[in-house]
């Protein structure tokens, strides 16, 4: 499963790695239940192959990519990135894969493509936790044109040097390491470019609780749990949440001129 | 000796044994902890297993009452006490972990989450009225308040029960299950109690036409 030579990026953090089992076992992937160890222990009835990724909408190109060719399009590397929870817990999870912005420049994104939505998998046999309906599945996410054509923006098929293990989002997901967690989805099957903003799962749960944005801000406090201060997970004493948690270099320039209080 | 009879020795046994059970998860707590195996988040799961138990033996001790009534062993209540210092005992623990492991005395925090937070509040004043409850469980302080001014007293139980299942209810993410299992279990707690109030004052009316 190792994913042979890897490139090094400039984007990598120095943070002390999360251990790779608090990374493999840790999750929060409603797919496979709601609490955080059940992921590892229900993620096994998931088939990663064959799977292909439909990208469509406002492109001049729409394809349905295989994983095994996607795996090959760009050059694979490890970016160490620091991860929010929006539950003030956090990792650091050394990733594989390349930027996102590398798979839609092929597709080549009309003018109207101003927002890009993420599909996961809907499959309650290969997914026992979309059986109860704890989210409107399936899953789905998206991230502003700019924001999904970010370098950061990763499109992520594997973890520690090796494939993705299943809990963590098999066979492809997107991290997005400014944003809580939850932006980042998992086991992708389509992506969509489209002129309107999706209405993502986790804003149709709870409107008022999860924006569309949802970066990582210790000034927006959660309505009902305070951002200011993260566990990183493996150490005792809670740390300060950084803004953007940390990326504000790269990405503060999204976002100028936007109140963030509102737009959360 | 019945089951519904039973001698001091029998109730002392029985005693015995429901106290061995009831640190059962705490030992299992212990146990873990030390070993180590506790998860990616230690201090996370300690608090939920802890409120978990503390919720649990409230509920416990208030079916209590109604187990006595359908059974006739009236000496089920003579174990109502421990299994209500049991759930103060795992409420205690549970707040120890939000302020010693989980926070660690930082007071502005905790004084932002008391007063901002509803399901913060909710559990903290759930638990400020346990205290009394637990500080009012011994046979002295029962005697010198005596049984009427101690039995008002402890109806308190009834909304530090409602309160810690809203407190649970409030703080999940998105999967209310849970929090719904022990509303409903309390909700029928409740209701069987309000059923006998009514099924009482009928009688109590009968008899006095």
């Amino acid at each position: 499963d190792n994913l042979g030579e890897l490139g090094k990026s400039k984007y990598s953090a120095a943070d002390e790695l999360t251990p790779r089992r608090d990374v493999t076992q840790y999750n929060n992937f409603y797919e496979f239940g709601t609490s955080k160890d059940q992921p590892a222990i229900n993620a096994g009835t998931l088939q990663t192959r064959p799977w292909t990724i439909t990208v469509e909408g406002e492109v001049k190109k729409a394809q349905v990519f295989d994983i095994d060719k996607l795996l090959k399009m760009a050059a694979l590397e490890e970016r160490v990135y620091r991860l929010r929870c929006v539950e003030a817990w956090s990792m650091v999870v050394p990733w594989v894969g390349y930027s996102l912005a590398e798979l839609l420049k092929r597709v080549e994104p009309t003018g109207n493509a101003k927002f890009v939505e993420f599909v996961s998998l809907h499959d309650p046999a290969q997914m026992p936790g979309q059986k109860a309906a704890v989210l409107d599945w399936p899953y789905r996410e998206g991230l502003r044109m700019d924001e999904a054509m970010h370098p950061l923006t990763l499109l992520t098929f594997g973890l520690y040097g090796e494939v993705l293990p299943k809990q963590n989002g098999a066979p492809v997901r997107i991290v997005t390491p400014w944003k809580y967690g939850f932006k980042s989805a998992k086991s992708i099957v389509k992506i969509r470019l489209v002129e309107q903003q999706p209405l993502t799962s986790w804003m149709k749960a709870g409107p008022g609780e999860y924006g569309f944005y949802a970066n990582v801000n210790p000034e927006v406090d959660h309505p009902r749990w305070s951002q200011a201060k993260e566990r990183r997970i493996g150490e005792f004493l809670k740390r300060k949440t950084l803004m953007f948690n940390g990326y504000t270099d790269e990405v503060a320039a999204l976002y100028a001129g936007m109140d963030l209080q509102r737009n959360f | 000796m019945t089951i519904k009879n039973l001698d001091n020795r029998g109730l002392v046994r029985v005693k015995a044994a429901v106290f061995l059970t009831a640190l059962l998860p705490f030992a299992k707590l212990a146990v873990a902890a030390y070993a180590d195996e506790l998860g990616a988040n230690p201090i996370e799961k300690m608090t939920h297993v802890t409120g978990f138990w503390a919720l649990s033996f409230l509920l416990i001790t208030l079916t209590i009452t109604p187990l006595r009534r359908l059974s006739g062993c009236l000496w089920l209540m003579r174990l109502r006490r421990m299994l209500g210092v049991f759930a103060f005992f795992y409420a205690a623990l549970h707040f120890a972990t939000y302020l010693v492991l989980d926070q660690f005395f930082d007071w502005p925090a905790i004084a932002k989450d008391i007063l901002k937070r509803p399901y913060i509040t909710i559990g903290f004043s759930a638990f400020v009225v346990l205290i009394p409850l637990a500080l009012t469980s011994n046979d002295a302080i029962i005697r010198r308040l005596g049984g009427k001014r101690w039995r008002a007293l402890h109806r308190l139980t009834y909304p530090c029960a409602i309160a810690g299942v809203v407190h649970f209810g409030w703080l999940v993410k998105k999967d209310l299950t849970r929090p719904i299992m022990f509303a409903l279990v309390l909700a029928l707690l409740l209701g069987m109690r309000v059923a006998y109030r009514l099924a009482g004052n009928r009688t109590a009316h009968q008899k006095a036409v």
